[in-house]
């Protein structure tokens, strides 16, 4: 019989007016890396809170045997002192804090008189190395990138002498470069004896990383697949996860580009609104036609958004100089208001931090940007805004019982949806789709792209910025590859690869550093 | 919509009923002696015109302004002494007034809107200054307020001679007449939505309600009937209340308080003016800030150096128990006024049972506490899963 560090056993968790958990199990054997895959609300990170004592002993039915004995966790601590560490999503570091202080915090290391400063820098030292981060523990967390960031939680859990590592899509926010160098760290954990639990949407990362993969659909378990083979791909996940096979991730469209140009950018320079002297966007050129989908790829911090943000109404950057043309005729867009005005939308990669009004109403979202539109004489007409949301959300299925519910209660695929609706209902003939289907889930990601569909058959030109590069070779028409803020490479998906892709940043940077 | 709904959702419309018995108990029936009631509107109608002021700078995201009590002192000591040294008419001094109420107001506005400059901040430096300017324009001394038309325009009784001599008929009448309004416009409003072709709600909760609102207009009104009659301030009170109520409730602009209060990043790349948002709340709280000096000049009768001191605690406390966010983005101008009543009620119980001057600091403090912590946990309570 395998040996098993946990075993979580008919685990059924209510919450009001929903069952989120039903009898579910999980087996984990010591030393594996165990994925736990399903679509949104399928009771992941649910499993993972009462496994890790958010959700108290007593709020939730079933057992919980861990390293051989049963446990009963009141709270986190509970699970911290056991070995158990989750690593949520959003990472939970404080910006104006150093390395080596978040990393302690709440576990700080106590000398005679108060905290042992000089141990406390010197253990965070080490576990910086055992995790290969080269930055000195003194460093501001706000000062580095999300994936050091990251890094910087897997040493606090380090530091907590952990046994069993959870992490909630340790992945969402990292480009490929820094996924797969945290994938490989966790490879490396696991060589070490190290057990880890790993939920995540990107299947191709859990099929390189996972020995065993655990699928949750609508709050049970689904199945269990043995990975360690490294034989199971994407589409044998999917399977388990929607339940049916998905035939094709992309959904086709009758390719009806048009000659015209929809929108143009020439020689567009933009500087950083803090640093004034740095150039984030370099002389960059591109056009996209109507009724072309046209992807920007690159890494993280290639500039794409800044350029997104930049063009749209200069809402990014100081500096900013360069042409701008919209159907043929060069305009010139100083702010948001005016961007709008002229069919520009920018549908932000950041939902949350500034895509919706969480508070606020599905209605209230969804009319904001053009609310004269609903309005009389500066009066808003409710019954009109909300006949108006409700079109919306049965043109794109949003699933929610009324348009008066408030945004922050909606799971991500369907908030996505409403800032969809929000932009689709402000009339834009240019919409710039900046990472529309970021941690959303299989089945609403394929709904998202229809809805991309239907804009370009609709004779508009969507620009769709993203770091998933199956989703840009899948979805575009035209690829254009972005570098350090310049523009490296533009190729028809035709002839596009990742590996092309991947070729054409790589050497976009080393021309850079031979150039210097 | 089940009990536990209706509770949740007029909390303190309750809390406010239970209190006014409480203390109709407590005074022995004092509170509701026509004078009393009629007080209660008179010396609460400044607190009633900030809190709606205060209510679209509290939205914005929970800030606040701290000038407002010193704003009251500068601009009824400059209307007191305009009326004592010179011979201007009543009407075009409340002008000057007001109009250096706007120009308070856009001063804090453009340092909180387009500097950036926290309100808090800003405010607190407003508090100083108009504080200091309104002591310099009363020379430190209490000047007295007597000139016949500006008492006229605020703070009189409406007495229609023949009318109202010995009941005040016309305040009955006015009371029914907006009763009758109350309940017809269910019925129109509905029919209205019909005729668009709209959705129409059922007709049950909304005639409930408008008729006991319907029931009280005309009980508060037969006591202004038997006491003065309908007191001038009050149409200005409720001017007031009206426009705000139709702002935040009505218009795109009263929206975007809401959605500053709910996303500021969200509300600017939607191509919304937020400068321009911060930059209106705070005007027009002045400019608010400004009519109560004149209410309280009219009212008091005199203006000396502590005129409006902690006046926007009171509002501030009236936003807050009245439901609104200290976080900004929610809060309605009814909730507001509801808190405004609930925490006159509370003084003038007090005032009438003859309870000590600091024990009534030490009720309403915890009121306050207990009506914030109330709304914050069950807030929290009707959280979703995870």
């Amino acid at each position: 019989m395998a040996d098993m560090i946990l075993v979580m056993k008919n685990i059924t968790k209510e919450f009001p007016g929903v069952k989120a958990l039903d009898n579910v199990n999980l087996e984990v054997e010591r030393g594996e890396i165990h994925a736990l895959v399903g679509e949104n609300g399928a009771g992941k990170s649910t499993l993972m809170n009462v496994l890790s004592g958010t959700y108290p002993y007593g709020t939730y039915t079933g057992d919980i045997i861990y390293d051989g004995e049963e446990c009963r966790f009141h709270t986190l601590r509970d699970s911290e002192e056991k070995g158990i560490v989750i690593i949520h999503q959003e990472l939970a570091l404080i910006p104006e804090l150093s390395i080596g202080e978040n990393m302690f915090l709440g576990n700080e290391r106590k000398g005679r008189f108060g905290i042992d400063w000089d141990r406390t820098f010197h253990e965070a030292r080490t576990h910086l190395d055992q995790v290969g981060l080269k930055d000195s523990e003194h460093t501001l967390i706000k000062d580095i990138g999300t994936g050091k960031q990251q890094l910087v939680e897997i040493a606090k859990a380090l530091a907590k002498k952990v046994r069993l590592l959870i992490l909630d899509e340790p992945t969402s926010s990292l480009n490929e470069e820094d996924s797969k160098m945290l994938l490989n760290l966790l490879l490396e954990f696991k060589k070490q004896g190290m057990t880890s639990i790993i939920i995540s949407h990107k299947l191709n990362e859990v099929a390189y990383v996972a020995d065993k993969i655990t699928v949750l659909r609508d709050g049970a378990t689904i199945e269990t697949i043995n990975n360690e083979a490294r034989n199971v791909d994407e589409d044998r996940i999917i399977k388990g996860m929607v339940g049916r096979e998905l035939s094709d991730r992309f959904p086709k469209r009758p390719h009806n580009i048009s000659d015209e140009i929809g929108l143009e950018v020439k020689n567009w320079t933009v500087h950083h609104p803090i640093y004034t002297e740095k150039v984030v966007d370099d002389n960059v050129s591109f056009y996209v036609r109507k009724g072309e989908i046209v992807g920007f790829s690159g890494l993280q911090g290639a500039g794409r958004t800044e350029l997104a943000m930049s063009i749209f109404g200069h809402a990014y950057g100081t500096d900013i100089s360069g042409q701008l043309f919209l159907n043929g005729k060069e305009v010139n867009i100083k702010n948001e208001r005016q961007a709008i005005e002229a069919g520009l939308a920018y549908v932000t990669e950041d939902r949350k931090g500034n895509g919706l009004i969480l508070p606020q109403t599905i209605a209230v979202n969804n009319t904001l940007a053009r609310l004269d539109k609903v309005c009389s004489r500066g009066i808003i007409d409710r019954t009109r805004e909300n006949m108006v949301a409700e079109d919306y959300r049965e043109k794109l299925k949003t699933k929610t019982p009324s348009v008066q519910q408030a945004a922050g209660n909606l799971s991500g695929g369907n908030q996505q949806k409403v800032l969809l609706s929000k932009w689709m209902y402000a009339d834009a003939d240019v919409l710039i789709l900046d990472e529309p289907t970021r941690g959303i889930d299989v089945g609403a990601k394929y709904e998202i792209y229809c809805i991309m569909n239907d804009l370009v058959a609709q004779g508009k030109s969507v620009i769709m910025i993203s770091s998933e590069m199956p989703e840009i070779l899948g979805m575009c028409d035209r690829i254009y590859v972005m570098n350090e803020g310049k523009m490296v490479a533009e190729m028809d998906v035709a002839d596009a690869t990742q590996e092309k892709i991947m070729a054409a940043i790589l050497k976009s940077e080393k021309t850079e550093n031979e150039g210097e | 919509m089940n009990a536990k709904a209706v509770i949740k959702k007029y909390t303190m419309v309750i809390a406010l009923v239970v209190v006014f018995a409480l203390f109709a108990f407590l005074t022995k029936g004092r509170l509701l002696y026509p004078q009393n009631m009629s007080n209660l509107l008179l010396q609460n109608a400044y607190v009633l015109v900030l809190a709606c002021g205060m209510l679209c700078c509290i939205l914005t995201g929970g800030n606040i302004d701290l000038s407002v009590g010193s704003t009251v002192c500068l601009v009824g000591a400059l209307a007191a002494k305009l009326l004592q040294v010179t011979d201007l008419h009543a009407i075009v001094v409340i002008l000057a007034c007001l109009a250096v109420g706007a120009c308070i107001g856009v001063w804090q506005g453009f340092w909180i809107g387009h500097i950036h400059i926290p309100p808090f901040i800003c405010t607190l430096a407003g508090m100083f200054l108009w504080r200091g300017l309104g002591r310099v324009i009363l020379a430190s001394k209490t000047i007295a307020v007597n000139n016949k038309s500006f008492l006229n325009i605020f703070a009189s009784y409406i007495q229609i001679p023949g009318l109202d001599d010995a009941k005040k008929w016309s305040a009955l009448i006015v009371g029914i007449a907006v009763a009758a309004f109350l309940v017809i416009s269910v019925f129109t409003g509905r029919a209205s939505k019909a005729r668009k072709g709209y959705a129409v709600d059922p007709l049950g909760p909304a005639l409930a309600k408008n008729v006991i609102i319907a029931v009280l207009v005309i009980l508060y009104c037969n006591k202004l009937a038997n006491y003065k009659g309908i007191p001038v301030m009050a149409l200005w009170v409720l001017a007031v209340v009206f426009i705000y109520a139709f702002i935040t409730n009505k218009t795109a602009f009263g929206r975007y308080f809401y959605a500053v209060g709910g996303n500021e990043k969200a509300t600017k790349l939607s191509g919304i003016n937020t400068k321009k948002v911060y930059f209106v709340a705070y005007l027009s709280m002045s400019f608010l800030a400004a009519l109560s000096g004149l209410l309280m000049a009219a009212r008091i009768g005199s203006v000396n150096g502590d005129t409006g001191s902690s006046f926007e605690m009171d509002a501030i406390g009236s936003c807050f128990i009245g439901g609104a966010s200290a976080y900004g983005g929610s809060g309605t101008v009814a909730g507001i006024c509801i808190g405004a009543i609930f925490l006159g009620v509370i003084n003038q119980g007090m005032s009438i049972i003859g309870l000590d001057n600091n024990w009534q600091y030490i009720v309403k403090g915890s009121v306050l506490l207990i009506a914030v912590v109330f709304d914050v946990v069950s807030n929290h309570k009707t959280g979703k899963a995870g």
